[in-house]
């Protein structure tokens, strides 16, 4: 679908033979995938099929039982959440994950944190480097701010925004990271009509405009099979089938498993 | 120096040295951060881009039209057009796309500047109904990238291009600007008009330079003033009080971020005069008498007390009366506790004039403004005048009058249907393409009728009564004006629009259209339940909100003028629906045809009327809605 220019042919993650268990739940296991660079990749599956614990290890929020994640070819199967995200692995929640109290602006500054150098003395000083910092982090956020049209909430405390517009600075929280691999969790769930198409739009002009890798978990099947690239089924956590949105959609194990539920 | 008369010449002396070179011209509010332009990187820009279009193949008598809201690059694309003897045709950026192509059309423009992607996008929709269409260049590149239009160009390529040109052709932008002529059309300002489709209205740059130094004549405008560009580019309004006096007295506009930050952007610049059309004035009292309403009941009350308090001073002010001492002092701790903050509030501090024009202002609204010592003043003008016939001086403002002819700008009044014609040196060139309809409304010694009754009161101020065809009598004789009526009812905050109904009829009925912000809002503190705008407005309990409302308002107006039934309308007026103008006047000819029922039941008597409402939404698309309306009787 969005066959921008950025895809070429290289693979952006790599996930080999991952398995998770919880006590005696199995979440996941032996997954394998393959991102290339630059495209959309949604995972989709019944509820308690193992998605979000997959997100949740190739961001570092698990440690797999077995099996490892290469980044970039880069192993990061040992790597903290943290340097995860200096690599340039970014992602949001499925619940908001934001500080209430604090502004869209200042939400978005914190998105940045990775990329500060300065140390906690000069930054109290507000001197030097440290103002210079500032300054740059300051422009990228507002032109995230530009980007997703969050200029007339810039002041605004986030606890105070609707649902829809909180989701949005969550994704631009995660955009100030400047990540090339974007992990959205469930970014349209709970959303109305409109708000998700103005999600829709905001995803598909990320992947466009910055080039970033988009791996998406998502239950509405309509927008995933709409913007997607790629798609991987999860059942009972393995995977099931994968393929272009066409492919899967006709897969008989996947309408049994998911689609043949009747809910979608 | 020699007498600038058309608008190229005053863009070069503002850009010389000799000018304003250094002084700040316009700023935008770009990535949260205000960026400032001065006269000479205005020149600047426009030259480049004017030195494109040329290599483009733009050149005397093409039309360029600008689509989008306030941004730099759309002015400079309107002067980049004139500077080549090219006309600017700029377009009501809302419209949607079969409106706007009407007027692309009819103009036959050759370049489109927008402003953004939903621009493109509209005028690619219609593109094939614009065959003399060549370049469609845009501002704002976010979703364009990948477009492959052979038409689309983005703003800075032009300018590039421009750049080469100029450099192989050293001098063609000055002799361009030499060429251009006082009598030259400068811009054609489509009107959409209360009847019909839009006309375009050629105007002159002598129409504009000449107008504008009338308006500078009357009014204290000064180049360290800062406005708000903040109108439609689309009203003659904004071009001749905004670029027109920006350009000839060498002060700065400001451009607002968007459109959604508008409130905070006027605060953040404080504008030092700032004209509206009525419906900002109501807007903004609106928000505040919400706000208001939201506080605790001290603040609540003290608000009240010293509205009254500032109301009734502004009455004595305007009829000649003295103040007492007590209401004086109630007004000065008014100023302080109360006014000075809510000037702060609008933006508004700075401001030493503001003005309202474009339709007709409700005398509370207006009391109120000057009441907390906004220097609010009418202006009286349409686009067949170059927007201009006549301003209030200060000190004399009042709701009555429009105050008197300004300078060079004649009046007589027809003895007949007391129509008001006027002649200036800023009457248009006609209509274009529409040499019939121009006959109609210019006579032969070149008077232009306004189609407004009026006439000149004692002291000389002008006083406009309403379109001379909306006055009609009731059945027993009694003069009818429905803007009078309209105007006190939409004193109410809950009361956003009005069609008041009684010519030829026994007593006056109305149709209102609720304030959805408002009436949401009271309806939240009554911990009333409601969905959307038809919800809401099919409210019992908000039919009485508004019935008391009438009550209040109909206590003010003469017995046989009172509302005597009225209904709620489970829509607004929508320039979308064609039953208002882009400027907010009614159409009352298609409103009355279209809400035909709804006056038949008026005075047949009925109680209910069953209404098929025609919708059309922002992007084009039309439905119908039943609605089940009922007519309540005031009291």
């Amino acid at each position: 679908m969005s066959e921008s220019g950025m895809t070429d042919g290289s693979v952006k993650l790599s996930v080999s033979d991952i398995s998770k268990s919880f006590g005696g739940v199995q979440a996941v296991r032996g997954v394998s995938i393959e991102v290339p660079k630059g495209v959309i990749f949604s995972i989709i599956g019944p509820n308690g099929a193992g998605k979000t614990s997959l997100l949740n290890m190739i961001s570092g929020f698990y440690h797999p039982d077995e099996g490892s994640i290469r980044f970039e070819n880069t192993d990061i199967t040992e790597t903290t959440p943290a340097n995860r995200a200096a690599m340039g692995i970014a992602r949001t929640f499925q619940n908001i994950a934001l500080f209430r109290g604090l502004t869209v602006l200042e939400n978005l500054m914190l998105g940045r944190h990775v990329h500060m150098k300065s140390g906690v003395v000069s930054s109290m000083l507000y001197w030097g480097r440290a103002q210079r910092e500032e300054v740059e982090h300051r422009a990228r956020v507002e032109e995230i701010i530009d980007f997703l049209k969050l200029s007339d909430l810039r002041k605004q405390p986030t606890g105070a925004l609707a649902y829809g517009l909180q989701k949005r600075v969550e994704l631009g929280r995660a955009l100030a990271v400047d990540p090339t691999l974007l992990l959205l969790d469930e970014p349209m769930a709970g959303m109305n009509q409109e708000e998700k198409e103005d999600m829709v739009r905001y995803v598909l002009d990320v992947n466009d405009e910055f080039g970033t890798t988009i791996v998406l978990i998502e239950h509405d099947m309509g927008v995933v099979m709409d913007i997607s690239d790629h798609v991987v089924v999860l059942d009972q956590g393995a995977k099931i089938a994968e393929g272009t949105p066409d492919h899967v959609r006709a897969d008989p194990g996947v309408i049994e498993a998911y689609l043949g539920t009747g809910n979608h | 120096m020699a007498e600038l008369v058309t608008i190229p010449a005053y863009l070069l002396r503002n850009g010389s040295d000799g000018g304003y070179a250094n002084a700040p011209a316009i700023r935008e509010k770009d990535l949260g951060i205000w960026r400032t332009y001065t006269w000479s990187d205005y020149l600047d820009n426009v030259r480049d881009f004017s030195l494109g279009l040329a290599s483009l193949g733009f050149g005397a008598n093409d039309k360029l039209s600008v689509i989008g809201n306030n941004r730099p690059r759309l002015y400079w694309g309107q002067f980049a057009a004139m500077c080549l003897g090219g006309q600017a045709v700029p377009v009501y950026h809302e419209a949607i796309a079969t409106e706007m192509s009407f007027v692309l059309a009819h103009s036959e423009v050759s370049v489109i500047v927008a402003v953004d992607q939903e621009q493109v996008d509209k005028v690619l929709e219609i593109r094939d109904q614009l065959p003399n269409l060549k370049w469609l260049i845009y501002d704002y590149p976010r979703g364009l990238l990948r477009y492959d239009e052979d038409i689309l160009k983005s703003f800075e390529e032009v300018q590039a291009l421009g750049r080469d040109f100029g450099a192989k052709n050293q001098g063609y932008f000055e002799d361009a600007v030499a060429k251009v002529q006082p009598d030259d059309v400068a811009l054609i300002n489509y009107t959409s008009g209360t009847t019909g489709s839009p006309k375009g209205v050629l105007l002159s740059h002598a129409n504009f330079v000449r107008t504008t130094q009338a308006y500078l004549d009357a009014e204290d405008v000064r180049m360290s003033d800062d406005f708000l560009a903040y109108l439609p580019l689309a009203w003659v309004g904004e071009t001749l009080y905004g670029t027109c006096v920006s350009l000839m007295s060498g002060c700065a506009t400001n451009c607002p971020e968007s459109p959604e930050t508008l409130q905070r952007d006027l605060r953040e610049i404080g504008p030092t005069g700032m004209i509206g059309a009525p419906r900002v004035w109501e807007g903004m009292l609106s928000t505040l008498q919400v706000r208001a309403s939201d506080s605790s009941p001290l603040k609540q009350w003290v608000f009240n007390y010293f509205q009254d308090v500032a109301m009734e001073v502004e009455a004595a002010r305007a009829e000649g009366r003295p103040v007492s001492g007590g209401l004086g002092l109630k007004h000065a701790i008014g100023e302080f506790m109360v006014y000075g903050p809510l000037r702060d509030q609008l933006g508004l501090r700075r401001a030493r004039w503001c003005l309202t024009g474009g339709a007709p202002l409700g005398p509370d609204v207006f009391r109120f403004f000057r009441g907390i010592g906004i220097n609010l003043k009418q202006v009286y003008g349409m686009t067949e005048m170059t927007g201009l016939v006549s301003v209030q001086p200060d000190g004399l403002a009042n709701s009555d009058t429009v105050g008197p002819p300004c300078k060079g700008i004649e009046i007589k009044v027809d003895e007949g249907n007391s129509e008001l014609l006027v002649r200036s040196a800023g009457i248009f060139k006609g209509y274009f393409k529409e040499e019939e309809k121009t006959k109609e409304v210019l006579t032969d010694d070149g008077w232009y009728r306004t189609g407004d009754a009026g006439l000149l009161n004692e002291n000389g101020h002008l006083v406009v009564i309403d379109r001379a065809k909306d006055v009609g009598k009731l059945s027993d004789g009694t003069p009818f004006a429905p803007q009078f009526i309209e105007l006190k009812l939409k004193y109410s905050p809950y009361i956003n629009e009005v069609v008041a109904f009684g010519d030829g009829h026994p007593y006056v009925t109305a149709m209102i259209a609720i304030d959805f912000e408002a009436v949401g809002n009271w309806a939240d503190k009554s911990n009333l339940p409601y969905t959307n705008y038809v919800d809401l407005s099919s409210k019992d309990v908000v039919r009485d909100l508004i019935a008391e409302e009438v009550r209040k308002i109909n206590i003010g107006i003469p017995e046989i003028s009172r509302v005597k039934r009225f209904l709620l309308l489970t829509k607004d007026l929508d320039a979308d629906d064609n039953e208002v103008t882009r400027t907010r006047k009614l159409r009352r000819s298609f409103i009355a045809e279209k809400y035909g029922p709804v006056v038949e039941a008026f005075y047949g008597g009925a109680q209910n009327v069953d209404l098929k409402l025609d919708v059309t939404f922002e992007d084009g698309s039309r439905s119908q809605v039943d609605s089940h309306l009922t007519i309540q009787d005031a009291a």
